[in-house]
C-alpha cells in the first residue's frame, strides 16, 4: 500500500511550549485513519502542522507529502496540492460571499491543477446540488462566509468546501463537535461519500460517536505528543471501555 | 504570521505620481490682498467677488488653526504656499487644451473627449488642473436639460444670482479656519444647476489633479438641486510624488430643494507620502449639503485612500421635514497616514432621518479617527439615526479610533449606535489560504467584504475603480 503522507519523528512547539515530541504516523491511500486521545495531547497542534499553520513551530523531523518535503511549504502550496482540513471552528469572515469565496477557491485549484476555470453558472450548478445532498439551507450560499451560521451549518460548510475541492487527503477535526444527531447523520454521509479507495481520511476525534459513522480502518492513539498505540477497528470499544491510561506508555 | 509578512502585503505604490510636463504660470509665494486681487483678476471676476474674498480674507487673519482633530504635522507656512498657478496653453475649446493634459487625463482613466466614454457611460468631466478647470465635456447637452454644468470661475460670470444666492449659504465664509482660507482664494471648483423636476441625464464628474510644486489646490463646488430633481455627481483626484508637502483645502456646498435628490460620491486618491511620512497632501476639507426642502436626501459616499493627511466630515443639515442624510466612508490610511474623518448629522426638521456607515482600514502605521456629530434639534420630533463604525486593523502598528459625540434636544429621537474594532485575524488568513486562496488574494478578500455596504452605494463604475484603488492601496506587491 502506498503511503501518501508520512509524518516522521515530528518535534513541534506553539510558542515557547513544546507539544509534538517525535510523532511517526504513515497515512495509507484510500483509507480512513483515526486520531484519538486525550485533550491536551496534540491532536490539534498535529493538523495544524500537517497543514502549515502559523501558530506551529517545526522544531524537527519531517512531513512528507506525495514523496516530497512539505514543511516549508506555505498553505495555500499544501491545499492546492489537495491537503484539506476541516476546522473544529471555522471563522466568520463578515462580507465575504459565500459562493464567491468558494468559487475563488475551487478556480484557484482548477489553475494549479492546469484545468479551466468553472464559470458562474457551472459553479452554482454544482454547489447546489451538492448543498442539497448536504440538505443545507439554500439562502447560505450567499450569505457572508460563515457568519452567524449556527454550529451545525458551520460545519456543513466545511463538508461542502471539501465536496467542491475534491482533495486527496482530507483532515477532520473534531468534525462531530457541536452537530447534533441529525446534522451529525448528514456530515458523514457527505464524508462517506468522498470515499473512492484513492482518497485517504485523518479522522481527529475526542469523542468515538463519530466512528460509529465513519469506519476507520486504523486507529492510533496519541498522547503526550506522540502516538503511543496503533491498531484496528476493534481498538475503539477498549478505549470506551477502558479509557486512555489502560493503554499505559510506550 | 510574521509581521514582515503582512507589510509586504499591503505595501501598495501610488501609480499616478507622474508629474505633467506643461509651462504653467504660477504666482510668487505668500498670501496678501495684492494675490487675491491678482487671483480675482486672473479669473475676471466682477467687483463683489473680489469684496467676498477680501472680506473672508480679513476674517481668516482673526482666526486660528484648529487643533482637536487627532492628527499631527508641522506647523503649515501659508506664505510659503503659491495660491495661484495655471497651464500656459488654451483653455476652452478641446482642441486648444495642451496634449499633454489630455494624455496625462487619458494616463489617469478619465475621457476628455467626448466620444471616449467611462465603462461604456455617459459621463460629463470637469477636469480642473491646479488652479482652473481646462475643460468641462457634455455642456451642451447637458443645457438642453436645462442643467448647468461648468467651472465655478464661468459660473461667477455667467449665473452670478445663482451663485449670489447659494455660495457661502451652506458653508458660511468663516465657517472654519480652512474655509474662510478657501473662500479667500479659491480657484476653480464645479457649479451644478438642476431645475425643477430635472433628472440629469448622465453621471456629473470633477477630477482634480495637483500639479505644479509648492502650489495649493482651493477648489469650490456648488450643487444645487432645485425642487423634485436628482443628481449624481462624482469626484476623483491625484497629484505627484514629491517630498513637500501640498496643502488641499476645498469646500463643497450642496442644496437639495423640496422632493430633490443629490448623491456626491468622492474617490479620494491625492499622494499619500512615504512610509516615513514624508511629502504627501495635506486635505483640510469643508463639505456640507443642506436638505433645504421637504422630503429631500442628500447621500454622502466616500472612498478615502490618499493624502497624508484627511480632515474632513462632510455632513447634512435636514432642515426639511422628513428629508434624509446619508454617509458611507471607506477611509484608509496605510504608510504613515492619518486621517480624521466623519461627519455631522443636524437633525431640524420633523421625521428626519440619518444613516452613518463609515469604515476604517488602517495598515502599517497608519492612523485612523472616525469623528461623528448627530445633533436633534427641539423640533426634530421623530428624528432618526443609526450609526455604524467599523474599523479594522492589519498587522499591529497602527491604529483606530472612534469619536462619537450626541446632541439631543429631543427625547422622542432615536438614535443607535454601533462600533466594532476588529484585527484582521490571522485565522480569518489562514482559513482562506487553508482553502489555496494566496495570501495577497485573502487579505484583499476580506477588506472587500469589510467595505462591502459603502461600494454598493457607488455609482457601478466608480465601484470598480474604487475596488481596483483599495487593491493597489492595500495589497501591492506580495510574490
Amino acid at each position: 500500500m502506498s503511503k501518501v503522507l508520512k509524518i516522521k519523528d515530528l518535534k513541534a512547539k506553539i510558542g515557547e511550549k513544546d507539544i509534538l515530541k517525535g510523532l511517526n504516523l504513515e497515512l495509507e491511500e484510500g483509507k480512513v485513519h483515526a486520531i484519538m486521545g486525550p485533550n491536551g495531547a496534540g491532536k490539534s497542534t498535529l493538523s495544524k502542522a500537517i497543514v502549515g499553520h502559523y501558530d506551529v513551530e517545526i522544531t524537527d523531523g519531517d512531513i512528507v507529502y506525495k514523496d516530497k518535503s512539505i514543511k516549508e511549504n506555505e498553505p495555500e502550496e499544501r491545499a492546492l496540492e489537495g491537503l484539506f482540513l476541516s476546522f473544529q471552528n471555522p471563522v466568520e469572515i463578515p462580507g465575504v460571499n459565500n459562493a464567491y469565496f468558494l468559487r475563488t477557491a475551487v478556480n484557484a485549484k482548477r489553475k494549479h491543477e492546469g484545468k479551466e476555470e468553472l464559470n458562474a453558472a457551472e459553479f452554482l450548478r454544482e454547489m447546489k446540488s451538492k448543498i442539497e445532498e448536504l440538505g443545507m439551507k439554500k439562502e447560505l450560499i450567499n450569505r457572508s462566509l460563515n457568519e452567524g451560521f449556527s454550529g451545525g451549518e458551520k460545519k456543513r460548510n466545511e463538508i461542502l468546501q471539501m465536496m467542491m475541492l475534491e482533495p486527496d487527503v482530507i483532515i477532520l477535526d473534531e468534525i462531530d463537535s457541536g452537530l447534533d444527531i441529525d446534522a451529525l447523520r448528514a456530515v458523514s454521509e457527505g464524508i462517506n461519500k468522498m470515499k473512492d479507495g484513492k482518497r485517504s481520511f485523518l479522522v481527529i476525534t475526542h469523542y468515538s460517536r463519530i466512528l460509529d459513522y465513519i469506519k476507520p480502518d486504523y486507529i492510533h492513539v496519541l498522547k503526550d505528543g506522540q502516538i503511543v498505540h496503533t491498531g484496528g477497528p476493534e481498538l475503539v470499544e477498549k478505549l470506551e471501555k477502558e479509557g486512555y491510561e489502560s493503554l499505559g506508555s510506550l | 504570521m510574521a509581521q514582515e509578512e503582512v507589510d509586504k502585503a499591503i505595501t501598495g505604490e501610488y501609480n499616478l505620481g507622474f508629474e505633467i510636463d506643461i509651462e504653467q504660470d504660477t504666482v510668487p509665494p505668500g498670501l496678501n490682498e495684492d494675490v487675491i486681487k491678482y487671483i480675482s483678476n486672473k479669473k475676471d471676476e466682477p467687483e463683489w467677488m473680489l469684496e467676498l474674498r477680501l472680506k473672508a480674507y480679513k476674517k481668516w487673519l482673526t482666526m486660528k488653526e484648529p487643533t482637536w482633530g487627532k492628527v499631527e504635522y508641522e506647523p503649515i507656512d501659508y506664505n510659503s504656499i503659491s495660491y495661484f498657478s495655471a497651464p500656459k496653453e488654451g483653455i476652452d475649446s478641446l482642441d486648444e487644451v495642451d496634449p499633454k493634459i489630455l494624455e496625462a487625463y487619458d494616463k489617469l482613466g478619465i475621457p476628455l473627449e467626448e466620444q471616449k466614454q467611462l465603462a461604456g457611460v455617459k459621463v460629463a468631466v470637469d477636469a480642473v488642473v491646479d488652479s482652473v478647470s481646462v475643460k468641462t465635456t457634455y455642456s451642451e447637452e447637458l443645457k438642453k436639460h436645462g442643467v448647468i454644468f461648468c467651472s465655478i470661475s464661468e459660473a461667477i460670470k455667467d449665473y452670478p444670482e445663482l451663485v449670489k444666492k447659494y455660495m457661502f449659504s451652506v458653508v458660511p465664509m468663516a465657517d472654519n479656519f480652512f474655509a474662510a482660507l478657501n473662500s479667500a482664494v479659491f480657484t476653480d471648483g464645479t457649479f451644478v444647476y438642476i431645475p425643477k423636476g430635472v433628472r440629469c441625464p448622465m453621471e456629473l464628474s470633477t477630477y482634480f489633479r495637483i500639479n505644479a510644486l509648492n502650489t495649493g489646490q482651493f477648489e469650490r463646488t456648488l450643487i444645487v438641486a432645485d425642487e423634485g430633481s436628482y443628481v449624481s455627481y462624482n469626484e476623483g483626484c491625484s497629484a505627484p510624488t514629491r517630498d513637500e508637502n501640498q496643502l488641499h483645502a476645498a469646500v463643497v456646498e450642496l442644496v437639495a430643494m423640496k422632493d430633490a435628490e443629490i448623491k456626491y460620491s468622492t474617490i479620494q486618491n491625492w499622494y499619500p507620502g512615504d512610509e516615513d511620512g514624508k511629502g504627501g497632501i495635506y486635505n483640510f476639507v469643508t463639505k456640507r449639503g443642506i436638505c433645504e426642502g421637504d422630503n429631500s436626501k442628500i447621500s454622502w459616499t466616500q472612498v478615502e485612500t490618499g493624502s497624508s493627511i484627511t480632515w474632513k466630515y462632510p455632513s447634512c443639515v435636514l432642515k426639511g421635514d422628513n428629508s434624509v442624510g446619508e454617509f458611507y466612508s471607506v477611509a484608509v490610511t496605510t504608510l504613515a497616514q492619518q486621517a480624521d474623518t466623519g461627519t455631522k448629522m443636524i437633525h431640524l426638521g420633523k421625521n428626519t432621518s440619518s444613516t452613518i456607515i463609515s469604515k476604517g482600514i488602517s495598515a502599517m502605521k497608519g492612523q485612523n479617527t472616525y469623528r461623528g456629530l448627530v445633533k436633534i434639534g427641539a423640533n426634530a420630533e421623530g428624528a432618526r439615526n443609526y450609526s455604524e463604525c467599523d474599523s479594522l486593523l492589519i498587522g499591529s502598528h497602527c491604529g483606530a479610533h472612534t469619536f462619537p459625540y450626541l446632541e439631543s434636544k429631543d427625547s422622542i429621537g432615536q438614535v443607535e449606535h454601533e462600533a466594532t474594532t476588529t484585527k484582521i485575524s490571522d485565522e480569518q488568513l489562514f482559513y482562506l489560504r487553508q482553502r489555496g486562496i494566496n495570501e495577497e488574494d485573502a487579505v484583499s478578500m476580506i477588506v472587500h467584504g469589510f467595505c462591502k455596504e459603502v461600494f454598493s452605494q457607488l455609482p457601478m463604475e466608480y465601484a470598480v475603480e474604487a475596488r481596483a484603488l483599495l487593491e493597489l492601496t492595500l495589497e501591492g506587491s506580495v510574490g
